[in-house]
């Protein structure tokens, strides 16, 4: 049995997750903003098989803050096996363009708080040389794009931050996988029109574990979205700068 | 956005989407537009719709919240389908109380519509079996509702079409099984007769009874079909395997002229014709067994993309043979018939829901192609026998009955009516209640 922290929990994807991890009877321990919703999840991860659920209440932005509560989780839960960090926050483009407080905003969210909560994983992993860091970033992290590049450049930046520290951790036998989610089908993108390549949370959660119970440094999910962008990096930028993408 | 739509594809429809995911929600403001919660519209008709309006899309509200195995009580949030719910109970050694034809659907829906399943006739509707839910009003009211406490919105709630607020959570009593299997009797009938003789003689001993009929059939062969009969197989047998999901989707519009009057009655003579003997025996899992059609997802589909109907109504047992026959006749004289025609007896047992659709007697749902202005008008002709022998319409079936018979078969609507929440409203009710 493992002990899995999932941070952000409340996410729609990370729920899934969880699920699944309950299903094997693991134990889980979820932060987040919300106790109500982190205890609506918990009862229903009991009832589907969980070992123990534990829930901490913490505003992610908060940076100063995730040092302590690991410490004071691991007081409570005992040492952790993997952590998920899922938690997120997809700007609208063009408030961001024009409104510099919003766009710091989503930096914050979507790469300083994760570069923080990394480094003091790694930092709680590294000397007990075992355990796995899987990070949630996206397909947005592989190419700027016109449409959302305020959000596409914080999830590079998480993503470059994730790769560098599986360099830092692979001595110590410590595993980081880079999840990269193509579109899915949350209350992130409930204001999309859905096409044929929205997945649904559940597919992507399975995809997410398997990538983690097998070690993978970068999983793309769905898989095809490895093959769809590799496509899009190779569009010459002479092109690919006049596209609506 | 046009995601959410009924079952039939018909009426189209288009609305404000609003999720809700938590169960601590507040019913989202929705401005001058009226609501209404939407779980997985697998109702067929409008009663899902509330078209130029909002809806609720309660599919992301879906957690359990507790399961007591040793009683058998079940407690989950109302947007939880059929579908999680037997992964969870049927490998602890229970089943739903009572099922649909299809898994598809959320407790919130079966208690909104107060369904039946093929067991009515010992366990009645599911809204029986509920101990209680929470009832979230538009002005931010939560009241609990159970059959002791605020018995009458209790009441009204079951079978209410979704009118008198959002159920966020709801509790209700299993049913023990030894395994997920089901030892069925097929059973080929000639006509209506025999149907209603075979349904009375396996009231007490079957739990589930559901014949197909051929509703295509005319003069000798007319009213012939095949009584199915089954009960939970005996504990000796262990295995409590889950189903599994749906394989095969639908992945796009058939064209109109695949379900003409010939494909019809093929098919309808090769299914009698398929059983050779009038008695066969098997054991069957519970999912093809409860749930045939949701082996293809989407099969809606199958019907074009101007949708389907499909008629269920319920006419009481006293004048119910000559009243079935009369229809039987009307339908196959129209060459409008369809594949999958079910009938079935209703049983005794009354349930709480001051609208529900079930009552003593024999009932019969047919789907319908839509061909416009013809098959509208064979409704109306049905409709016109079944108001005579003082039958009903099912409203989570229905696309188009007339306000004047609606009112007539369910006189009790006008007080149903102080139940609603001023700011719910569906297309189905706005159709029923002022003809518009
Ligand atoms: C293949 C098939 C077979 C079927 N067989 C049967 C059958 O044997 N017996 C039977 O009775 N029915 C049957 N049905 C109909 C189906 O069971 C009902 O229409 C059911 O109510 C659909 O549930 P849903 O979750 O899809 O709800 P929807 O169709 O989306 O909504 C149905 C109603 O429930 C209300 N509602 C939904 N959630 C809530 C909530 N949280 N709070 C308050 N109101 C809510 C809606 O407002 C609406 O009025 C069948 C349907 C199909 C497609
Ligand atoms: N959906 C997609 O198409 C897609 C594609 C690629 C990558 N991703 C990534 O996948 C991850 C999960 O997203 P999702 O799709 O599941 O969306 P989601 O359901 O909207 O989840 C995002 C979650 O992040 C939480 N969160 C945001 N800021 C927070 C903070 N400061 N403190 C605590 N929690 C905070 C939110 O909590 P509250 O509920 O309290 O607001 C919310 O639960 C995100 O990193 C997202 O960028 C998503």
């Amino acid at each position: 049995m493992n002990t899995i922290l999932i941070v952000g929990a409340t996410s729609a994807i990370a729920e899934e997750i969880a699920k699944l991890y309950a299903g094997q009877g693991q134990r889980l321990v979820l932060w987040g903003r919300n106790l109500n919703h982190l205890h609506s999840i918990q009862n229903n991860l009991e009832v589907l098989g969980a070992a123990e659920v534990f829930c901490f209440e913490i505003d992610l932005d908060v940076c100063g803050k995730h040092a302590d509560l690991l410490e004071e989780t691991v007081a409570k839960v005992g040492a952790i096996d993997i952590a998920l960090i899922a938690h997120g926050v997809l700007p609208d483009q063009q408030t961001a363009q024009e409104n510099f407080a919003a766009m710091r905003a989503s930096l914050h969210t979507n790469f300083l708080s994760y570069a923080s909560i990394l480094t003091v994983l790694a930092n709680y992993f590294e000397p007990r040389k075992r355990g796995t860091i899987a990070s949630i970033t996206s397909v947005a992290a592989d190419r700027g794009r016109k449409s959302n590049y305020v959000y596409g450049a914080a999830k590079a930046g998480a993503s470059a931050f994730t790769d560098g520290l599986r360099g830092r951790l692979s001595a110590s036998g410590v595993h980081v996988v880079n999840i990269k989610p193509g579109m899915v089908d949350t209350p992130m993108t409930a204001h999309f029109k859905k096409g044929l390549l929205f997945a649904s949370p559940k597919t992507v959660a399975s995809g997410i574990v398997k990538a983690i119970r097998k070690n993978k440094s970068t999983a793309y999910v769905p898989g095809y979205w490895r093959l769809i962008m590799c496509i899009i990096r190779s569009i010459p930028e002479a092109i690919f700068k006049k596209t609506n993408f | 956005m046009n995601r959410c739509q009924s079952w039939g594809r018909y009426p189209k429809a288009v609305q404000e989407i609003r999720p809700v995911r938590w169960r601590d929600t507040t019913v989202p403001n929705s401005g001058d537009k009226s609501i209404l919660p939407y779980g997985l519209g697998r109702s067929y008709g409008d009663s899902c719709l509330n078209d130029g309006q909002a809806l609720l899309e309660t599919s992301g509200m879906n957690r359990f919240i507790a399961f007591d195995e040793t009683s058998g009580i079940l407690r989950c949030e109302a947007g939880m389908s059929l579908d999680d719910i037997l992964k969870l109970i049927v490998p602890k050694g229970w089943f739903l109380p009572t099922t649909p034809g299809t898994k598809f659907i959320t407790v919130g829906g079966a208690i909104a519509n107060d369904i039946h399943g093929k067991n009515h006739h010992i366990s009645g509707t599911f809204g029986c079996h509920v101990r209680a839910f929470e009832l979230l009003r538009s002005d931010g009211n939560r009241t609990l509702c159970t059959p002791e406490s605020n018995t009458d919105l209790f009441k009204a709630t079951i079978g209410g079409l979704g009118l008198t607020g959002l159920i966020t959570w709801a509790e209700f009593g299993l049913k023990k099984v030894g395994n997920a299997w089901i030892d069925l009797e097929s059973i080929k009938f000639t006509g209506i007769g025999e149907f209603l003789e075979l349904s009375k003689e396996s009231d007490e001993g079957w739990e589930y009874t559901v014949s197909w009929i051929d509703c295509v059939a005319q003069g000798k062969s007319m009213g012939r079909g095949i009584f199915m009969r089954g009960n939970h197989s005996p504990a000796s047998v262990l295995s409590r395997k889950v189903h599994a999901d749906p394989k095969i989707t639908a992945l796009f519009d058939c064209p109109d002229m695949m379900l003409n009057s010939l494909s019809i009655k093929v098919f309808n003579t090769v299914y009698y014709g398929k059983q050779r003997t009038k008695y066969v025996r098997s054991r069957v899992h519970y999912d093809p067994f409860f749930y045939p059609l949701d082996a293809v997802n989407e099969w809606n589909r199958v019907y074009g993309k101007r949708g389907f109907f499909q008629y269920q109504f319920v006419i009481p047992f006293n004048g119910g043979k000559e009243t079935m026959e009369a229809i039987l006749r009307i339908i196959a004289a129209s060459k409008q018939g369809s594949f999958l025609s079910v009938i079935k007896t209703f049983g005794k047992k009354v349930s709480p829901g001051m609208l529900s659709f079930p009552k003593p007697g024999i009932t019969l749902a047919l789907d319908f192609p839509n061909r416009g202005e013809s098959t509208l008008k064979l409704f109306d002709e049905l409709d016109t026998v079944v108001a005579a022998a003082g039958g009903s319409v099912y409203p989570a079936k229905d696309a188009r009955m007339s306000a004047d018979f609606f009112q007539k078969a369910y006189p009790q609507w006008r007080d149903f009516s102080e139940f609603i929440d001023p700011k719910f409203s569906s297309s189905f009710w706005r159709r029923v209640t002022t003809g518009s």
